[in-house]
């Protein structure tokens, strides 16, 4: 809410939040923290993060991928691998069709995107987490392209970069999910073994499954400022201690006093933090 | 009704208190009643095995919970010799929701790790009630290190809610410590076996379950998060636990099936609490039996079938 609407009583309005007469919807945004009214192409070009107060909004997979990767390098990962409903899971819906609405919803064919390309011309495997495909939940397609992408920076030897954004596991895929914890792991450790590179990028939110295991297994662990990054969400420890939280906690500054990542990086130098480090580890720009 | 029964037991603990009066009636009378008592006995016997021949998922989520239920140091104490156990992370503390040690299971030398509730509320409490804090779990891996160094299998036994949701914990890095647990078992150069006994909660579960071989008792649960959570967040309500517990599939029957564990390990009829050496001789077993067959691959074939079993979990379609 801008200060306009506050001051304006709800009844007075009779155009939708934001949207102007005359206005093509999606020009303007509006910034989540500050409320500043930006334009849409410049949020583009600054990546999402808003010029007025810096703030770091939630960037699909999509975009995230072809950002941060080098203009007409990316080749897509594991793109076939698609969900089964193995359990035939049902709660107030089923999960098939909550499966088909995030896929209309979020424009993604799963929590998980992949792609190898080149950072500042080092060859790197990227995988993305898509939060608006079911808050970014660990199934099995997930865990399965993660290991395909991991794969593909083994038989390359180079780098592996991800970039977390879930709520954790994927519970209509039960046990399933769980597993993907290990699965993932696995990946990793193997990246591990041959000394190829693998860096975690938390951004906002990072929680459970997905926390507690391939996101704080980065040889280098980077957030993105602010970033929500825990093992618990705050209303479950709230309710156990029953306690109001600190401010700050579970944020990025919060983990990065505490030990539990190396630095928190803008976005917008993130392609820059990131070729760095790497050229530092001996994976330079090709020739 | 004692606190020994659940709900769903209630018929079985009528007969049972039956019982016990006609035994004291026969013992203050003299009056002999043994005829009485013991068809009683065998009708308590046929509606038990016909109350447990038919548990829903909920059902079996109470008695993996049961106060009664063997913890892990009711195992250790029955299957384990020369148990001695080992504490604390050397980094901040020693966690009592986890167990660790040393000892001899079968002419072996183990390590044996578990997940530790309490039985009275004092010991509860110290035990957090079996949800470590990352301290336990950076002890679980120190003690898992040890074992690969001097060539010991490692041995777990799975019974929590799940790792522990507190400021503390979140401040100390529960997340890293879990992580850290998984990529320590995922490449641990010895033999590892698992047993869910009771409450296999969650990635705190997990973080000591990465393994060579997947055992659950008859009437243990593993999910992905507790059926109240589940029920909470899509449900929209803790009511709704049941109907979450059966769409997770969280029975050792519906896993076993599912092909997520390797073996059943059978419980005495009416559960594991009514016979602790019963259901500590049948783990003791089948925990010896999965090592003989682990211990004779070499740890490179031993590593490579671990890799393919952990990143072979899950179905998915290929699509075009």
């Amino acid at each position: 809410m801008n200060w306009f609407e506050r001051i304006l009583p709800p009844k007075v309005k009779t155009t939708g939040r934001g949207g102007k007469k005359g206005v093509p919807e999606g020009v303007w945004n509006n910034c989540s923290s500050c409320q500043a009214v930006l334009y849409a192409v410049e949020l583009t070009h600054s990546l999402q993060v808003c010029p007025k107060c810096n703030h770091h909004m939630r960037m699909g997979a999509k975009e995230r991928l072809s950002s941060f990767l080098d203009d007409d390098s990316m080749v897509p990962i594991a793109e076939s691998v698609g969900s089964l409903d193995v359990l035939k899971f049902k709660d107030q819906k089923k999960y098939k069709d909550r499966l088909a609405d995030a896929k209309k919803s979020s424009q993604s064919s799963e929590a998980l995107l992949a792609a190898s390309g080149s950072v500042k011309g080092v060859n790197v495997t990227v995988t993305a987490f898509e939060f608006k495909f079911m808050g970014g939940s660990m199934g099995a397609v997930v865990g399965e392209r993660f290991v395909q992408a991991a794969n593909h920076s083994f038989e390359n030897h180079q780098p592996m970069i991800c970039f977390s954004a879930s709520g954790g596991a994927r519970m209509q895929e039960a046990l399933f999910s769980l597993m993907q914890m290990a699965k993932t792991t696995a990946a990793i450790s193997r990246l591990r073994a041959n000394s190829i590179p693998f860096f975690s990028v938390l951004t906002d939110p990072t929680m459970g499954g997905v926390s507690a295991s391939l996101a704080m297994l980065g040889d280098v662990i980077i957030s993105e400022p602010h970033a929500l990054v825990g093992f618990a969400g705050p209303r479950v420890i709230e309710q156990t201690v029953r306690e109001t939280l600190p401010d700050g906690f579970q944020r990025a500054e919060f983990l990065l006093e505490h030990g539990a990542v190396d630095m928190i990086v803008d976005r917008r130098e993130m392609r820059d933090s990131i070729a760095a480090l790497l050229e530092k580890m001996g994976f330079g720009p090709n020739d | 009704m004692s606190l020994d029964y659940l709900d769903f037991e209630k018929p079985i603990a009528e007969l049972e208190e039956k019982i016990v009066e006609l035994q004291r009636a026969s013992s203050s009378s003299n009056l002999d009643l043994e005829r009485e008592i013991n068809s009683l006995r065998s009708r308590n016997h046929e509606s038990t095995k016909a109350i447990f021949s038919k548990l829903g998922a909920w059902q079996i989520t109470q008695l993996a919970r049961h106060p009664r239920r063997p913890y892990t140091l009711d195992y250790i104490e029955r299957i384990v010799t020369d148990f001695q156990e080992l504490h604390g992370d050397r980094m901040f503390a020693d966690d009592p929701a986890i167990v660790s040690g040393l000892g001899k299971m079968g002419g072996r030398n183990v390590a044996i790790i578990g997940h530790q509730k309490g039985r009275d509320t004092k010991e509860r409490t110290r035990r957090n009630f079996g949800m470590p804090r990352p301290e336990g779990y950076r002890k679980a891996q120190r003690i898992m290190r040890l074992a690969e160094r001097f060539h010991m299998p490692v041995v777990t036994l799975i019974d929590t809610p799940g790792a522990y949701p507190g400021v503390d914990a979140e401040e100390r890095g529960q997340s890293e410590a879990i992580a850290t647990s998984l990529e320590v078992m995922a490449t641990l150069k010895t033999p590892i076996v698992s047993v869910v006994i009771g409450e296999g909660g969650s990635g705190g579960a997990l973080a000591i379950g990465v393994c060579d071989k997947l055992m659950m008792l008859e009437y243990a649960t593993y999910s992905v998060i507790s059926p109240e959570g589940c029920a909470s967040i899509l449900w929209k309500s803790a009511a709704k636990a049941p109907e979450a517990a059966e769409a997770m599939k969280v029975t050792t029957k519906d896993l076993s099936r599912l092909g997520l564990v390797d073996e059943v390990i059978k419980e005495p009829l009416g559960g594991a609490h009514r016979d602790y050496d019963a259901i500590s001789e049948a783990v003791k077993n089948a925990i010896n039996q999965s090592l003989d067959a682990l211990c004779e691959d070499s740890n490179e074939v031993l590593m490579d079938k671990r890799y393919q079993r952990l990143t072979g979990f899950g179905q998915f379609e290929l699509k075009k």
